[in-house]
């Protein structure tokens, strides 16, 4: 576990970092061409369909499904009894997993409407959908548990079956009470903190499911390869976990297992739990033939998993002078039926808002998740600091307006600020953090001083809200990234990775990384997606971990690859390694010193130590990178004013003088990254919004985004992934709501009644950039893609609130909520 | 039932359940670029044209296209290069799930203004492309990328520049004058 600690010149005079590079699948996509799962699926795959529960809780007391085998094009119908018994979690964590084996590939109990009951394969689509209305299910109804507030102690118990497992201990499990997982934090005298505020509020705030409607449904397919193993081919951000999955719920070694990513139709965290792949590999599995499975978008709304649901009580204490003194903040979490995630998002919902207000002489923090019967939860961008953050900031803004002291200027007060240590975080410490700049950039760019909070504008009124954000950079301690990089025949590279580009560009933007440590163009990369046979592992692309983490090993490949060829260019020549430079494009070596014995020499490797542990002295770690640039590397600027080289030889010449014959090779790098720590990126958000008098309407005007991500890699992609992150946060506030009727069944069944935004709906987006330097980041990078959902709740909801007088505290914030009160 | 369509200047004929839709047929026959996003008419992937006009195959019978003209993206390689450029260079095609949907749709736009000899403005380019969902985006570098398109197509186009700064004072003043 390990990472580079550099000092933030090492971010001077960068080439293709920062750099707006076009992303290298970017015309293939554009052309339409067949990339993804859908496109690849071979034409004689049988097809499959799924039989979902029209009931939120009951057992299966006998299922017939002769009928249904009749259908001419049927080949197999499925049940509970066909399948192995041995349970697992979908959810795409390292191993051993936090989330509950509390699933089969199909069971007797039916746990929500959506629930799988039955799978038919087929040889069409239409045969298959036939034989569906034909199973014949008799199910002996239970009494379900539809309100999450309800569930903790309710007698109807969710997971009372046998087999149930729970990997990790620590989540505190109480399944019998239909607990997932429970627990708490507490930092300092919160009785006494509270007691000695002169301001107390505390308010409950409710953010809702929501889906995370990326474009492409959940889709894959399954064959037997050449060896006999089970190969499939997912819309997936985690391959390698969907191998253990696959081979759990089948109860096969993973060896039998392989997994192929090919471009994803987006993801945003729905991706990293497993969904169909088991369906068509346990299919293959059992006719042999290839199968694949593509869920509609009703499956998908409705069968698959949501963002969680959290109720979350925040009790806030301040000074009259606006110091934030004491916060407490519990959170109600609704798992759905299965427990994918719970305990891992529920966490962020704590520990990624209150460490905003580090200076606090008081916090708790503590959390229940739930079972209920509607459809499981999972990652959904933000993962639980969404969720967190729209009450904590919501709560400060309220504090604010009961102060009366500016928004912005109260966070201003009480905001952490670089080199604090953060109880609250893990107990880490803060290398890097820019967003009091963030704040005033937003401020800036909104005219926050000159429009006042509230203006009314005749039919409408216009209002100012703001909000902060933080979230991580991979999970510290547990995600891996690693790579393999090689210099090939006729001089170019190739960077195999484990991450998983789902259209956020992570495949262009670690070209980039590379490209700059190696001093070369980022067209010289040539980069391999995912396939667990011959991919480095990466625990897979989320947790907002793939320019952080991978981003890192690329570095360290760069540096080892760049030492081997020094190494083996000084034994062509037979000259000490320390004295061959590389500067991207040519090895050279000029006249050595003294005489050494070339044999004996090799290049020393970094002195200082690695960061690896969170506690470790930064400042003593930094050195210097040892890429192209480096004078390690690249020898002193004035060397070749010295004297003619003794040697030299260019790139192509040396790759091809590898790949001779003999005893040459490809010369190869690989690295792992994995931190100890997990720097947050931050972002202000401030929404200027319009609410009509007469309807209580509500329209984004103006939304300002500052975000300090650390170094930006790769300027577009940033710009696109704050741009979207805003749209989607609109979204979420405004009309994004998963809703169920008495029985339990989903409302919100397609995106007639699910409303994502449009593009007449987002208004004007506007972002800017405030870098930190994260010295344990590649270059100085931290994440970007998760901090940017998690402003427009809270500052929307407080701009309306500024607009009308009326704090909304329950999501999405409606019209009718506007103007008749929750 | 037997069909005759034409598809990027290519007849195909073929016997087909009655209730085929468009994009059953064109994705059966190869035609992979074309998407299905929702299945209820919202998200705008399946886009193609039926006789130059835009149309979603998911919700269009095979059946009822029989003999008519059908265009793919797969058919306008050439002519969609030059959005394909502006969409990239601006980092806007994300996943590019969408994207098939979303530069049928834009060409189909500049064609029917070019046909009405105007330029659209950029809230008739927003509501134009109103059908096209997209979730990695938030719409702003299609925004950007569309406006650099078309005004390389309309010479007399003119897209607001959204990055300029915005003047706080004349904001303050305006909000004044409404109000």
């Amino acid at each position: 576990m390990s990472m580079i600690v550099t000092d933030p010149s090492s971010r001077a005079d960068l080439k293709h970092i920062g750099a707006s590079e076009v992303k290298k699948d970017a015309y293939a996509l554009l052309a339409g061409k067949p990339l993804f799962t859908d496109d690849l699926a071979p034409a004689d795959a049988l097809t499959l369909k799924v039989l979902h529960s029209p009931h939120a809780f009951a057992r299966i007391r006998s299922i017939d499904t002769t009928r249904a085998e009749k259908v001419p094009g049927v080949v197999a119908v499925y049940t509970y009894k066909d399948v192995p018994q041995s349970r697992f979690t979908l959810a795409g964590q390292s191993y051993p997993e936090a989330s509950p084996y509390d699933r089969l590939i199909l069971d007797q109990v039916v746990r929500y409407v959506g629930d799988e009951v039955a799978i038919v394969a087929a040889e069409n689509v239409r045969a298959a959908e036939r034989a569906l209305r034909l199973i014949k299910v008799d199910y002996e109804l239970l009494d379900p548990v539809l309100d999450f507030t309800q569930a903790k102690g309710n007698p109807s118990v969710i997971h009372a079956e046998d087999g149930y497992l729970v990997k990790a201990g620590w989540i505190n499990n109480d399944r019998m009470n239909n607990v997932v997982a429970s627990g708490q934090s507490v930092v300092g005298d919160l009785d006494k903190t509270f007691a000695e505020a002169d301001v107390v509020l505390e308010r409950t705030y409710h953010s809702k499911a929501n889906a995370q409607a990326m474009m492409e449904t959940f889709r894959s397919f399954a064959e037997i390869d050449a060896y006999g193993r089970i190969c499939i081919t997912s819309s997936t951000q985690v391959p390698f976990h969907v191998r253990r999955m696959v081979a759990n719920a089948l109860e096969i070694p993973q060896a039998q297992v392989r997994v192929i990513k090919p471009r994803i139709g987006g993801g945003f965290g729905a991706k990293q739990s497993g969904c169909n792949e088991i369906f068509c590999a346990f299919v293959t599995s059992r006719t042999g033939r290839p199968s694949k499975i593509s869920y509609t978008r009703e499956e998908t709304c409705t069968a698959s998993n949501a963002r969680h649901e959290m109720q979350i009580t925040v009790k806030i204490g301040a000074k009259r002078d606006g110091r934030i003194t004491a916060i407490d903040l519990y959170t109600l979490s609704n798992q759905g039926a299965y427990g994918e995630h719970g305990p891992t998002t529920v966490g962020l919902s704590g520990h990624k808002s209150l460490p905003l207000y580090n200076r606090v002489e008081a916090s708790r923090f503590a959390f229940d998740v739930v079972y209920s019967n509607t459809m499981p939860t999972g990652a959904y961008r933000g993962y639980g600091a969404t969720q967190g953050l729209f009450a904590l900031e919501s709560a400060v803004n309220e504090l604010a307006d009961e102060l009366g002291i500016d928004p912005c200027e109260l966070r201003l007060k009480n905001l952490v600020r670089e080199g604090e240590f953060m109880p609250q975080y893990y107990g880490n410490t803060l290398f890097s953090c820019a967003a009091d700049r963030c704040i005033k950039r937003a401020q800036e760019m909104i005219g926050w001083k000159e429009k006042g909070l509230r203006r009314d504008m005749g039919t409408h009124v216009r209002g100012l809200g703001v909000a902060l954000s933080m979230q991580g950079s991979a999970i510290a301690g547990v995600d891996i990234g690693s790579v393999d990089l090689r210099l090939e025949e006729d001089g170019f590279y190739t960077l195999n990775i484990g991450a998983t580009d789902m259209g956020t560009g992570c495949d262009t933007i670690l070209a980039q990384f590379a490209a700059e440590a190696l001093g070369c163009a980022t067209d010289r990369i040539v980069v391999r997606g995912v396939d667990t046979d011959s991919s480095p592992y990466d625990t897979g692309s989320y947790a907002s971990a793939s320019t952080y983490l991978t981003g890192m090993a690329v570095v360290k490949a760069a540096e080892q690859l760049i030492r081997s060829f020094r190494e083996y260019a000084a034994k062509l020549w037979n000259i000490d390694p320390a004295d061959v430079t590389f500067d991207g494009e040519k090895l050279v070596a000029y006249a050595a010193s003294d005489e050494k014995d070339v044999r004996a020499s090799a290049l020393p490797v970094p002195q200082e130590p690695e960061f690896s542990q969170v506690t470790g002295d930064i400042e003593h770690m930094v050195r210097t990178y040892e890429v192209v640039g480096s004078e390690a590397v690249s020898g002193a600027a004035s060397a070749p004013e010295l004297a003619a080289p003794t040697h030299e030889m260019d790139l192509t010449a040396f790759a091809n003088e590898c790949v001779r014959g003999g005893d040459g090779d490809c010369l190869t790098a690989h690295a792992a990254a994995s931190s100890p720590t997990s720097p947050p990126p931050y972002m202000a958000g401030i929404a200027e919004v319009d609410v009509d008098k007469e309807t209580g309407e509500v329209t984004v005007v103006d939304y300002v985004g500052v975000v300090d991500c650390g170094t930006v890699v790769n300027e577009n992609l940033a710009r696109v992934q704050v741009e979207g992150g805003i749209g989607q946060g609109i979204g979420m506030a405004l009309t994004e709501d998963v809703q169920y009727d008495a029985r339990g069944r989903m409302r919100t069944r397609s995106f007639m009644q699910y409303k994502i935004p449009t593009r007449e709906d987002v208004g004007r987006i506007r972002v800017d950039f405030c870098e930190s330097y994260e010295p344990t980041g590649p270059y100085g990078a931290k994440s970007i893609g998760e901090v940017v959902i998690n402003t427009p709740s809270p500052a929307i909801a407080s701009a309306v609130a500024h607009a009308v007088g009326r704090q909304i505290r329950e999501l999405p914030i409606t019209p009718e909520k506007i103007l008749f009160g929750e | 039932m037997n069909v005759a369509i034409e598809v990027n200047g290519i007849k195909i004929a073929d016997d087909i359940e009655p209730d085929t839709t468009l994009f059953e047929f064109l994705r059966g026959h190869g035609f992979k670029s074309v998407k299905c996003g929702c299945e209820t008419t919202n998200c705008g992937l399946c886009t193609v044209w039926l006789d130059e006009e835009p149309v979603l195959s998911c919700a269009t019978f095979a059946a009822r296209v029989d003999g008519r003209r059908v265009t793919t993206l797969e058919g306008l390689q050439a002519e969609s290069a030059a959005l394909a450029r502006c969409i990239a260079e601006e980092g806007a095609e994300q996943c590019g799930f969408c994207a098939p949907g979303l530069v049928m749709s834009v060409l189909a736009l500049e064609r029917a203004y070019r046909a009405a000899g105007h330029a659209p403005t950029p809230a008739e380019v927003d509501h134009y492309l109103a059908g096209n969902l997209c979730r990695c985006t938030g719409y702003m570098s299609q925004r950007r990328a569309i406006d650099r398109y078309l005004a390389e197509c309309f010479d007399y186009f003119t897209a607001p520049d959204l990055f300029a700064p915005v003047d706080p004072v004349a904001c303050a003043a305006d909000a004044g004058k409404e109000a």
